[in-house]
């Protein structure tokens, strides 16, 4: 069987029958609505119920009163560092990785084995990735950097740092599958005629495919940042706050403020998460939970926005070079 | 057959867990299916170019929102509706939880079945035509049929996700841990658990280990999950030696 298709003659119990084509056409069309008005549900319900909570107090000062009242600027600040600190750490490796697959694994056993774990990488469950943030970066990792520079328990602990470390291998196969699309658009031509004008193959990428990838690779990381501040359970245990009566800053050499990546954080979608589990008083959060939901969904629906515009803007880019 | 981890004599029976995941997932990947499928029949073989220019980016948007809205939105306003409807003991059960999940893992079935549909070679079609198939004929007998690996292999990554949904099921199954064949009974899964119980426990202490156990478990299984839809998958691009 292996090789060859059986194509089957159509199949003449299946009648042909008009009634029934356009009954079936309905059916899919209908189908093909539900995403459509499910989306359109959640955005107009999120909007309707958060729009009132929005104000400029609401994004720049912290909750107050047990966070019944008050902003949610620790948390806008907590997902803005955090996903900053993991694309800082993803995107140099996820790159890395990809131009390692496209421009020099081959085709061998090596590459099909990356290949297949960066796919599984992809589906492994989010609350996994949380428990190997504990088990590897909190315990492992950091409790052994601990014993050997004898910091006592500074690196072993949740914090900003591990956080932004397990959503990085979140969003890792994000940024390589993407990366290596926008490598493999580049035509092969352009990497043989700089190689013929003499250039070495560090040089052909650096030069050559790297600056015509650029938009894909961002789109990726776009993508991954979007990602990344959506996601909540790797960052149950590795770093996340419930409430903190300050931002995670510290001051360098005692005078410049800089964030603290040992600290821990409030994050948006985790403010949402113990909102909704662990609120103080649920009647009077409600609106801040809506609130804090639609900050949120427009944060990581623009993300998205940009990332598909950019995509159409530089795949029809890449249409006029190959035109000409 | 209980889990109960806070309590004098601890209990930790999976059993539970397993019927609350499964319970969840099933229903879950069931509607996703039938509605993803149908999805991806429309887009690859009758939505014109213009439809299709606006759906599929509607599709990334609608799996770019972050499973704890899905899950807040399922508690908040969803919970209530199906227990009027349905006349439910418990307001968060199992059902809840996985139309929300549903929701989330439909993008990705549509996408990877859509996929797969529009693999099958423009040759085959105009074959089945030019032998005076209908239309519908020709989607029934011939693109599905060779289409069917790459479909299944989208259902069972989509299943795999559903198992690993965690804020979701956290926020909108009740979590009660029950060994229960009802889809309208409180459940918790075996996400949920790791979710709500790593947080409180001591490092190292045997409650620490049977958390970690369970993800681990979790883990297996979406990983078999993923390596059997990429090996179903491999099948369908060698037959059409793509």
């Amino acid at each position: 069987m292996s090789g060859s298709l059986t194509i089957t003659v159509p199949d003449l119990k299946i009648k042909e029958s008009r009634w029934g084509e356009i009954l079936l056409e309905a059916l899919v069309r209908l189908f093909a609505l539900a995403p459509l008005c499910a989306l359109a549900f959640i955005l107009v319900k999120i909007f309707q119920n958060g729009h009132k909570a929005i104000s400029l107090e609401f994004l720049t000062q912290p909750p107050i009163e047990g966070m019944t009242q008050g902003g949610i600027f620790p948390c806008v600040f907590g997902t803005l560092v955090v996903t900053i600190l993991m694309i800082a750490m993803a995107l140099p490796l996820g790159v890395g990785s990809a131009i390692y697959l496209v421009e020099y694994a081959g085709e061998g056993f090596l590459f099909r084995i990356i290949r297949a774990a960066v796919n599984n990488l992809a589906g492994v469950p989010s609350i996994v990735f949380g428990l190997f943030g504990v088990g590897f970066f909190v315990l492992f990792v950091g409790r052994n950097i601990d014993h050997v520079l004898q910091t006592g328990l500074l690196f072993g602990q949740p914090c900003l740092l591990w956080a932004a470390a397990t959503l990085s291998v979140l969003v890792l196969p994000v940024i390589i599958v993407s990366t290596e699309e926008a490598l493999n658009a580049v035509p092969q031509s352009q990497r043989a005629a700089s190689l013929a004008l003499g250039a070495t193959k560090w040089q052909t990428i650096r030069d050559v495919v790297l600056p015509q990838a650029r938009g894909g690779i961002l789109t990726g990381a776009i993508l991954s940042i979007s990602r990344g501040a959506g996601e909540t359970a790797p960052i149950l245990f590795t770093g996340c706050a419930y409430f903190l009566p300050r931002l995670p800053l510290v001051k360098l050499f005692g005078v410049f403020p800089m964030v603290n990546p040992f600290d821990q954080f409030m994050e948006l979608s985790y403010h949402i998460f113990i909102m909704a589990t662990q609120s103080t008083d649920a009647e009077k959060t409600l609106p801040i939970q809506y609130g804090t939901t639609l900050v949120l969904i427009t944060l990581t629906f623009l993300l998205n926005l940009v990332a598909i515009l950019l995509r159409v803007h530089f795949r029809q880019k890449l249409g006029q070079v190959s035109l000409q | 057959m209980m889990w109960q981890a806070v309590s004098e004599v601890p209990k930790y029976s999976l059993i539970p867990l397993f019927c609350g995941s499964f319970l969840v997932a099933f229903p879950a990947i069931l509607i996703s299916a039938v509605l993803g499928i149908g999805c991806a029949i429309y887009l690859a073989e009758i939505a014109s170019p213009r439809t299709r220019e606006i759906l599929k980016p509607t599709l990334e948007l609608l799996g770019g929102i972050p499973s704890v809205v899905i899950g807040f939105m399922m508690l908040s306003l969803l919970a209530t509706t199906v227990q009027h409807l349905f006349h439910t003991k418990f307001r968060l059960n199992a059902f809840v939880g996985s139309l929300g999940v549903s929701l989330a893992v439909l993008p990705l079935v549509i996408t990877l079945a859509e996929d797969a549909l529009r693999a099958v070679p423009r040759e085959l079609r105009d074959a089945s035509y030019a032998l005076g198939a209908s239309k519908w004929q020709t989607i029934w007998a011939t693109v599905i049929p060779a289409a069917v690996s790459g479909i299944s292999a989208a259902v069972i990554l989509g299943f795999g996700r559903a198992l690993g949904e965690t804020m979701i099921v956290v926020l909108a199954t009740g979590n009660a841990a029950l060994v229960t064949g009802n889809i309208f009974s409180s459940v918790r899964t075996m996400t949920a658990t790791i979710a709500a119980e790593l947080g409180a426990v001591d490092q190292g202490s045997e409650h620490y280990y049977a958390l970690f156990l369970v993800g681990a478990i979790l883990f297996t299984l979406t990983f078999l999950l993923n390596l059997i839809s990429e090996i179903v998958l491999n099948r369908m691009r060698h037959q059409l030696r793509m």
